[in-house]
C-alpha cells in the first residue's frame, strides 16, 4: 500500500499532523479484501451499526428515565407517552437488543463454519468472545431497568447465582445488591453498569478491528490471500455490499419496531416489579435462553460440589470455552467446505443450541430436564471431544491453492454449500 | 444436509409454537379494528369503551398512566373531555391551611383512582387487588383476545368437580379459573349513548378496545409512520441492491 499524496492543501496540512485521511484510505478505501466473501460476512458491520443505534437511543432514553424502584416502571411508560417520539426511542432500543444478538450470533456461527478463529486470528476471536460476555452483561442489566416483574425476578435469580461461591458467596451477593435483597441500590448500580458497558464494548470493537486489519478477513474458501488477484478494494465493493445489507437489516428491524414492538418481550415485564409475588416461571430474554438451560441442567451434586455451583460454572464455561476453540480444533483446514464431516457436525451443534434455547424457555419439567442435560452434555462434548478428534481423523477434501483458483471456473472447489 | 437441518429447525419451531399455544384454554382470535399493520381504533367502539370503563370498571380499577386530556387524541372535543373529567373526584392539596381536599377532576388529571391505596382497594374487594389497567393488554399473554375472553367468559356454574372458594367466581380463561372479580358486564350494564345494544360481548369488545388504546396510545401514529418508513426503506434497499450489482459487475 502506498501513502497517498493529497493535493487539497487543507487535507494535506491536516494529514501531515494527524493522518486520518491516509488512515481512512488504507483501512476503508484501498483496504484489500478477499474477493469471494459471501453475505455471511455482512453481519460484523451490521452488529456495529446496531451498537451505534443502541448507544444513540440509550443516551436519549437516559435523559428521561428514572432509576428508582418507585419510578422506573412509570418513567419508561412516560417516555412512551409523554416524550416526543419516546415510543420510537424505546422500541428501537428494546428491539435493537434482539437485533444485536441476532447479528452477533450469525457472525459467530459464520466464524465457526469457516474456521475464522484459526491461526493467525486467535486473538481477534478471543476479543470477540470478550465482547459477547460484555454484551450479555449489558443486556442483562438493561433488562432490569424497566423494573417489571421479569426485570426484578431475573435480577434476583441471576445475582443469587453468586451465593454458589464457597464461603464468601453470601457476602458477595449482599455487596452486589447493596443490601439484603434486590432493591433500589441494585437498580442504581445496574443503570450505571448498563451505561458504562456499551462504551467498553465500543472500545473492544476497535481492538477487534485492529486485530482484523493485521491479517485481514478470512473467506469462504479459508485459504490466505496470496496477492492482488485474490483481493478487491474495500471501497466501493464492500461499502456498497454492506450498505445493501444494512437496508435489509433495517427492513427487518423496523418491521418489528413499528408493527410488533413487543414481540420479543415477556408480557410479565409490563407488570410492575413486586418482591412479594414470584411469577409462575422466570425467563431471561430469548438470546440468553440456551445459557439459562445449561445453568439449570445440573440437578445433582458431583464430588461434593453442589449442583448450583456446577450450573454456574458450566454456564460461564459455555461461553468461555469458545476462547479455547482455536486450540481445541486440531484440523489444518479452515473452511467447512473442505471438511465433509465437520460440515455435518456444525449443523448438529447448531441444532443443539436451538434445543438448549427451547429448553431454557420452558419450565424445567418432565422430559425437558433430561433433554436439557443431554443437550448440555453434547454442547461440551462438541468442543472437548468432537473438535479435537475430528481434526485428526477427518479426511478433508483437497483445498484449492488460492482464492482465485477456487472461484474461477476450473478451480478445485465447487460452488455448493456456500 | 442443509435442507434437512432447515426442516428440523422449522419442525422445532412448530413444536415450540404449539407447545406454548397449548398452555391454558384456547383464546378465540377476535376481529379487532386495530389489528394488522393498517388497523386503527374504530372511534365509535372506542367511545362506547370509554363509557363502559367510566361507568363500570372505574369503580374498582385505576388507570394511572392515562389522563383525561388524552381522550382529545381520539376525537373528543375539549368541552367533552372537561365534562367527562368533571364526573370524577380527585384529591388535591395541601391547600393554604395545610389540608388535602377533593375537587372535580380536570382534563390534565390522570383517570381518578377509586381507592386511596392498595390496602383500601383490597379491603373493598374481599382481599383481592384490582390491578391498574393502564398497560393490562400488554401485560397478558394473548393481549386483547385474552381480556375480551376474561370479561365475556364467566360461567354461572363451575364444572361439578371444581371447588370454588367463597366470594370467588368461575372464569374460563383466568389462570386457575377462580377470579375475585365478579362478572363486571352483565347484559345491559350500561345504556349506550349511541343506542347500540349493550350485550356482554359488545361491552367486552368495546372496553377491550379502549384498554388497548390506553396501553398503546401511540399505535396509530406508530403504524402510519411505519408504513411510510417501510416504503422508503424498500425503495432505498432496492436501489442499493441495483447499485451493488452494477459495481460488482466489472469483476469476474
Ligand atoms: C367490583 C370491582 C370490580 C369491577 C367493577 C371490575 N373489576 Fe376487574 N378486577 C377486580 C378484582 C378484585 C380483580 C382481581 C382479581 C383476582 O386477582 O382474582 C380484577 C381483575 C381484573 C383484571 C386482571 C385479570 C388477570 O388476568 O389478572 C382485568 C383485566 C380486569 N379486572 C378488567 C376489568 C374491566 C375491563 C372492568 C370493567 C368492565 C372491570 N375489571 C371491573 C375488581 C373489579
Ligand atoms: C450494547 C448495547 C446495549 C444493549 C444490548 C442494551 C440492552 C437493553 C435492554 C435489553 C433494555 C431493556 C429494554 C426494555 O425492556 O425496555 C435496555 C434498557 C435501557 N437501556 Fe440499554 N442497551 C445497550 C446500550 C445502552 C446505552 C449505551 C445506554 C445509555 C447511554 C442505554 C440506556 C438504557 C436505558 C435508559 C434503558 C431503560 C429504558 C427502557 O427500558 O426502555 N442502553 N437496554
Amino acid at each position: 500500500m502506498t501513502t497517498p499524496t493529497w493535493t487539497n492543501p487543507i487535507i494535506k496540512w491536516i494529514d501531515y499532523r494527524l493522518p486520518i485521511f491516509t488512515f481512512t484510505q488504507h483501512h476503508l478505501v484501498e483496504y484489500p479484501t478477499p474477493k469471494n466473501l459471501n453475505y455471511w460476512w455482512n453481519f460484523g458491520s451490521l452488529a456495529g451499526v446496531v451498537l451505534v443505534i443502541m448507544i444513540a437511543t440509550g443516551i436519549f432514553l437516559s435523559m428521561s428515565y428514572t432509576p428508582h424502584v418507585d419510578y422506573a416502571f412509570d418513567s419508561v411508560e412516560r417516555i412512551m407517552r409523554d416524550v416526543n417520539y419516546g415510543w420510537l426511542l424505546r422500541y428501537l432500543h428494546m428491539n435493537g437488543g434482539s437485533m444485536f444478538f441476532i447479528a452477533v450470533y450469525i457472525h459467530v456461527f459464520r466464524g465457526l463454519y469457516y474456521g475464522s478463529y484459526k491461526a493467525p486470528r486467535e486473538i481477534l476471536w478471543i476479543i470477540g468472545v470478550i465482547i459477547l460476555f460484555a454484551m450479555m452483561a449489558t443486556a442483562f442489566t438493561g433488562y432490569v431497568l424497566p423494573w417489571g416483574q421479569m426485570s426484578f425476578w431475573a435480577a434476583t435469580v441471576i445475582t443469587n447465582m453468586f451465593t454458589a461461591v464457597p464461603l464468601v458467596g453470601e457476602a458477595i451477593v449482599n455487596w452486589l445488591w447493596g443490601g439484603f435483597a434486590v432493591g433500589n441500590p441494585t437498580l442504581n448500580r445496574f443503570f450505571s453498569f448498563h451505561y458504562l458497558l456499551p462504551f467498553i464494548i465500543f472500545a473492544l470493537v476497535f481492538v477487534h478491528l485492529w486485530a482484523l486489519h493485521v491479517h485481514k478477513s478470512n473467506n469462504p474458501v479459508g485459504v490466505d490471500m496470496k496477492g492482488p488477484q485474490d483481493t478487491i478494494p474495500f471501497h466501493p465493493y464492500y461499502t456498497i455490499k454492506d450498505a445493501y445489507g444494512m437496508g435489509v437489516l433495517m427492513l427487518v428491524y423496523l418491521a418489528f419496531v413499528f408493527f410488533a414492538p413487543n414481540f420479543f418481550l415477556e408480557p410479565d415485564n409490563y407488570i410492575e416489579a413486586n418482591p412479594l409475588q414470584t411469577p409462575p416461571h422466570i425467563v431471561p430474554e430469548w438470546y440468553l435462553m440456551p445459557f439459562y438451560a445449561i445453568l439449570r441442567a445440573f440437578t445433582q451434586e458431583f464430588l461434593w460440589i453442589p449442583a448450583k455451583v456446577l450450573g454456574v460454572i458450566a454456564m460461564f464455561a459455555s461461553v468461555g470455552i469458545l476462547a479455547l476453540l482455536p486450540w481445541l480444533d486440531t484440523s489444518k483446514v479452515r473452511s467447512a467446505r473442505f471438511r465433509p464431516i465437520y460440515k455435518q457436525v456444525f449443523w448438529l451443534f447448531f441444532v443443539d443450541c436451538l434445543v438448549l434455547g427451547y429448553v431454557g424457555a420452558n419450565p424445567p419439567e418432565g422430559y425437558l430436564i433430561l433433554l436439557g442435560q443431554v443437550a448440555t452434555a453434547y454442547y461440551f462434548l462438541h468442543f472437548l471431544v468432537v473438535m479435537p478428534v475430528l481434526g485428526i481423523m477427518e479426511k478433508t477434501r483437497p483445498v484449492p491453492d488460492s482464492i482465485s483458483a477456487a472461484v474461477t471456473p476450473g478451480g478445485t472447489s465447487g460452488k455448493e454449500d456456500t | 444436509m442443509r435442507t434437512s437441518i432447515l426442516g428440523a429447525t422449522v419442525a422445532l419451531a412448530l413444536v415450540t409454537g404449539s407447545a406454548t399455544a397449548s398452555e391454558g384454554p384456547k383464546l378465540a382470535a377476535q376481529n379487532w379494528s386495530f389489528g394488522g399493520i393498517f388497523g386503527t381504533f374504530d372511534r365509535a367502539t372506542l367511545r362506547r369503551g370509554v363509557q363502559v370503563y367510566n361507568e363500570v370498571c372505574a369503580s374498582c380499577h385505576s388507570l394511572k398512566l392515562v389522563a383525561y386530556r388524552n381522550l382529545g387524541d381520539v376525537g373528543y372535543g375539549a368541552e367533552e373531555v372537561k365534562a367527562i373529567a368533571a364526573e370524577f373526584e380527585v384529591t388535591d392539596g395541601p391547600n393554604d391551611d395545610g389540608d388535602m381536599f377533593t375537587r372535580p377532576a380536570l382534563p390534565a388529571d390522570r383517570f381518578a383512582a377509586p381507592f386511596e391505596n392498595d390496602k383500601a382497594a383490597r379491603a373493598a374487594n374481599n382481599g383481592a387487588l384490582p390491578p391498574d389497567l393502564s398497560v393490562i393488554t400488554k401485560a397478558r399473554k394473548g393481549g386483547s383476545d385474552y381480556i375480551y375472553a376474561l370479561l365475556s367468559r364467566y360461567a354461572e356454574d363451575p364444572p361439578a368437580d371444581f371447588e370454588l372458594s367463597d366470594g370467588m367466581y368461575y372464569n374460563e380463561v383466568f389462570p386457575g379459573h377462580q377470579i375475585a372479580m365478579s362478572p363486571p358486564l352483565g347484559e345491559d350494564a350500561v345504556e349506550y349513548a349511541d343506542g347500540t345494544k349493550a350485550t356482554t360481548a359488545q361491552m367486552s369488545k368495546d372496553v377491550t378496545t379502549f384498554l388497548v388504546w390506553a396501553a398503546e396510545p401511540e399505535m396509530e401514529e406508530r403504524k402510519r409512520l411505519g408504513i411510510i418508513v417501510m416504503i422508503f426503506l424498500t425503495a432505498l434497499t432496492a436501489m442499493l441492491y441495483a447499485l451493488k450489482r452494477m459495481i460488482w459487475s466489472d469483476l469476474h
